[in-house]
């Protein structure tokens, strides 16, 4: 008996009703479900999912399959289980019933992200994103994994501010509220099409560091070409859906600013 | 050496993780073009939710009488004589070093005010002695491996295959000896099953947190993979260590975890003197308070090791009633420390709180309960001694004395010798918490980044040696000596294949055609009932007779699975039947863990026996293994002795003394 049997006794689950947005897979047709599910106090949506997978019956008493969704830590440190809840783009395992839906027969709406291809159902291929990783070159270049010594001394504010830009886990949710980034599956239109701020403020986090600095070209070259800073519409849309409060605008008008720069710099040195 | 073109070798890495992105960032640099398998997009696995720390001796440690000798005399003690020492010492020989590298990745670590690294305590230690990114370290530190992949990968040298699940390691026998010489893997997505060819297979996939139900684990870590390798022959080590961690926060879906630095912090564990006290805990004076940990263990406080302030927190709820507000629960508490500062060191950790809980532990105690966390047992690997033998086991190491040996690499294991951290199957691996060597009975926080890091870059070279030789050693009829799985006959492949697609098939085809799916045979259902005996039988209190309960339960559960019934027959993204294979290899760990539970009559670490309750060293010294018995479909054991030839075994008390909740009530009350 340790923490997973529930302390309290049980009360009396209340019904909450899920419609789900399901489709088979990219350019298939879409069509919505719906679910009743008893919920007891501290549940959230995974465990609402869960419950569908073990008895996946519409409310139309329907058999139906099982949804399929993407999930991993549950605590909203791996960003898998990134969906869009009554329209807004976030986490599912940290979105609790009891908050989102206090009232008897209150509606929760799921539908998969819009900016991304769809496996099945509320699960998206965001490869893209760790794609677009690449062309920014987010790493840090090494000489090698030999022991060389320390790395560069940092002050607590510098780390302060690459620790909260490092909290990025390519969840998407920036990314699906920004006007300007668009669903894409073409390869080579993927190349040209615009990054998004999360992939910004990455180049900003690699160019921050003393050792990362190293490659700062390359990211500003990634970052002026087509796809790069210089089409964000400044919605500001990215900074208020970031679960982990990121300041993406901040990041953007950086880079923007270093992009500006590293260009005029260019111009004059003729290159 | 790099030589990556033209050449044929190849490496399997299953898990992308700590353990596994390190094997691949190693590799790469050796030039050995590896293919990396994942359930998930790498930068999303289970290493993200580690939270604390990592350990290393650091100067200002050093300078106050810590040394590489103390971290792994602590580790050794901390995990109750059981672990694997020579591993054990080379790790923390190496610790300082990839904390140095690590750091050259661009890790935020958290600094001190002159900008050098910060460091904090952690439990099983008197000094600091564990390097931190606020609270989301494990989170830092996959993020910095999973960069520098990325760019091996951009360079050609590594190739990802995420949403793949691995099902069977390849085996092939040449004379007498069999060996793993590729993996069949299936992608989630187009259900595509295929069969890669590979030198060598390194296993980083992590622990069986599911098999428990509610863990602090994610929703991949079911052991699976683990299983399906002790089903091919693997030898599985120490199945009954399994680690319940004290501080988590009991959840519907999940627990989740409250890292260990909020006590390494200054974070204090009570509840009220009197049971029953209904007050707020503001509202509840200090005296009236009864921290159980600090006055039972005065040296060491709250920061015992985990088995320790589990098997107290239990015992204070469970046996003495005295959970906060009759419920089995007790106060975390920070409340007495700056916000800005607990920002700083642990904001991570009061977030997950926050957004979960709903309350804010700036301001008030954080409600917390154990949860199963981490298994030390995993796949059984050897390695090869290094050059640090001792004419007698050393067995009197006192905290801050100077070492008996210095940290020069290749004193516990010889630095890149092929079988380091290999399993009982030539040519595969195991790192990470899929491997069973480095500790033992418990795991001492903070040691476990360190450990996965460690086989990553450490034996990940033992990997590369191993590959080279493969395709270096030659017969004296001038042919290879082992035959490279570039020119091993397809045959071997397409065989394998056909076995693992027949399995497939044949799950496929067991989908319900009732309009009520029964109970009886949902994977679903079997897997909640499944949790709910482990975590019932076998996780902080065990006892003989409980887990013969269990064993009959199981093996119950294993007769209806037979029987598993799919509500979708979809042959494309069948997240129902990748569900239901796991619950099915789920199982027979399960069942192992309890047999092997069952049969260690003594209590050592986390394995805490009621029946039982001194460690006995006579009889249990030794490495459980389990054996999978294909014939019977259960596990057999083998015990083998554990190699004490560096420490010699002491009593593992931390100090402890008697300590009563009305004591203090009294002497208050009297003075």
């Amino acid at each position: 008996m340790i923490a997973t049997t529930d302390n309290a006794k049980k009360p009396k689950p209340r019904t909450v009703r899920f419609r789900i947005k399901r489709s088979d897979g990219h350019g298939k047709p879409s069509r919505w479900e719906t679910f009743d599910v008893p919920v007891q106090p501290g549940e959230n949506v995974i465990s609402c999912l869960q419950s569908i997978a073990t008895h996946p019956i519409t409310s139309e008493g329907k058999r139906t399959t099982p949804v399929v969704w993407d999930a991993g830590c549950l605590e909203e440190v791996c960003g898998a289980c990134t969906m869009v809840i009554n329209g807004k783009v976030r986490q599912s395992c940290s979105c609790l019933i009891d908050e989102y839906a206090p009232e008897e027969g209150d509606e929760i709406s799921l539908e998969p992200m819009s900016k991304f291809p769809v496996v099945r159902d509320l699960w998206v291929d965001r490869d893209r994103l760790f794609n677009d990783l690449k062309r920014i070159k987010g790493w840090v270049p090494l000489d090698g994994t030999y022991n060389l010594g320390p790395g560069p001394k940092e002050s607590r504010d510098k780390q302060q501010t690459r620790y909260k830009l490092s909290e990025c886990m390519s969840c998407g949710c920036c990314l699906e509220a920004c006007p300007q980034y668009t669903l894409e599956t073409d390869e080579e239109a993927l190349e040209k099409t615009f990054v998004g701020a999360a992939i910004i403020s990455q180049a900003r986090y690699f160019n921050l560091h003393e050792t990362g600095k190293q490659l700062e070209k390359e990211r500003l070259d990634a970052l002026s070409s087509p796809g790069g800073v210089q089409e964000c519409g400044n919605a500001q849309n990215c900074v208020q859906v970031c679960p982990k409060e990121i300041p993406l605008t901040e990041s953007i008008a950086a880079m923007g600013r270093a992009v500006t720069f590293h260009k005029v710099k260019q111009f004059f040195a003729g290159e | 050496m790099i030589a990556s073109e033209g050449t044929d070798k190849r490496v399997i890495v299953v898990g992308g993780g700590l353990a596994g992105l390190a094997a691949c960032v190693r590799l790469g640099e050796q030039g050995v073009p590896t293919d990396l398998f994942s359930m998930v997009p790498v930068k999303r696995s289970h290493s993200v939710c580690a939270q604390g720390g990592i350990n290393a001796c650091n100067e200002v440690a050093r300078q106050q009488g810590y040394s590489e000798y103390e971290h792994f005399d602590e580790t050794i003690y901390g995990g109750d004589y059981l672990a694997d020492q020579h591993p054990v010492l080379e790790m923390a020989n190496w610790a300082p070093k990839i904390i140095d590298l690590l750091d050259r990745m661009g890790v935020p670590f958290n600094r001190t005010g002159e900008g050098f690294r910060d460091l904090r305590l952690f439990g099983g230690s008197l000094f600091r002695r564990t390097h931190f990114a606020g609270a989301t370290t494990g989170q830092q530190l996959l993020y910095a491996l999973d960069e520098q992949t990325r760019r091996y990968e951009a360079e050609g040298l590594v190739t990802k295959y995420e949403f793949w699940e691995f099902l069977w390691p390849i085996t092939f026998t040449e004379g007498k000896t069999t060996r793993c010489v590729g993996i069949i893997a299936q992608d989630t997505r187009t259900m595509q099953l295929r069969a890669f060819r590979a030198d060598a297979v390194v296993m980083a996939t992590g622990g069986p947190g599911l098999i428990f139900g509610k863990s602090t684990n994610s929703v991949v870590c079911n052991g699976a993979a683990a299983s399906r390798c002790y089903q091919a022959g693997a030898a599985y080590g120490n199945a009954e260590m399994i680690q319940v961690h004290p501080t988590a926060i009991p959840g519907a879906d999940k627990c989740r975890l409250m890292s260990e630095s909020a006590r390494g912090e200054g974070g204090r564990v009570w509840v009220p003197r009197t049971i029953g006290d209904t007050r707020t805990a503001k509202d509840i004076p200090e005296a009236e308070r009864y921290y159980f940990l600090e006055e039972k263990y005065p040296a060491y406080g709250n920061l015992v090791p985990r088995d320790i302030a589990t098997r107290e927190i239990f015992d204070i709820c469970v046996n003495q009633g005295m959970g906060v507000d009759g419920q089995n629960q007790v106060y975390l508490d920070l409340t007495h420390m700056d916000p800005d500062y607990l920002t700083e060191k642990l904001g991570g950790i009061l977030h997950i709180y926050e957004r979960f809980v709903g309350t804010n532990p700036r301001f008030e105690p954080m409600k917390i309960f154990p949860a199963v966390h981490y298994s030390m047992g995993g796949i059984w690997t050897g390695y090869e001694k290094g050059n640090y033998a001792p004419g007698e086991p050393y067995g009197k190491h006192v905290s801050g004395d100077l070492p008996p040996v210095d940290s020069e690499p290749g004193r516990g294991l010889r630095p890149g010798a092929p079988c380091n951290m290999m399993t009982s199957i030539r040519g595969l691996y195991a790192f990470g918490e899929a491997n069973f060597a480095f500790h033992g009975a418990t795991r001492l926080g903070a040691n476990a980044l360190l450990s996965c890091i460690f086989d990553g870059l450490f034996n990940g070279l033992s990997v590369a040696n191993f590959v080279n030789n493969l395709h270096t050693k030659m017969s004296t009829d001038g042919s290879h000596a082992e035959t490279p799985a570039s020119a091993i006959h397809q045959s071997v492949y397409d065989e394998a294949l056909e076995i693992e697609q027949a399995k497939y098939d044949a799950l496929l085809a067991r989908v319900s055609e009732d309009a009520e799916q029964s109970d009886e045979h949902n994977p679903y259902v079997i897997a909640r009932e499944l949790g709910e005996e482990m975590t019932a039988a076998c996780t902080v209190v065990k006892t003989g007779e409980g887990l013969e309960k269990a064993i009959v339960k199981v093996r119950a559960l294993k007769a209806r699975y037979a029987n598993v019934q799919l509500a979708d027959g979809a042959m494309w993204t069948n997240q129902s039947l990748v569900y239901a294979r796991a619950v099915g290899d789920m199982l027979k760990l399960a069942e192992l863990t309890l047999v092997a539970s069952k049969a260690r009559e003594e209590s050592r670490g986390s394995h805490y026996r009621l029946d039982f309750p001194d460690r006995d060293d006579d009889r249990f010294l030794k490495t459980c293994q389990g054996i999978y018995d294909a014939a019977t479909d259960e596990p057999r054991l083998e015990w083998r002795d554990v190699d004490t030839s560096l420490v010699k075994p002491r009593p593992r008390t931390y100090g402890k003394v008697d300590a009563q909740p009305e004591k203090k009530e009294e002497a208050s009350a009297s003075s």
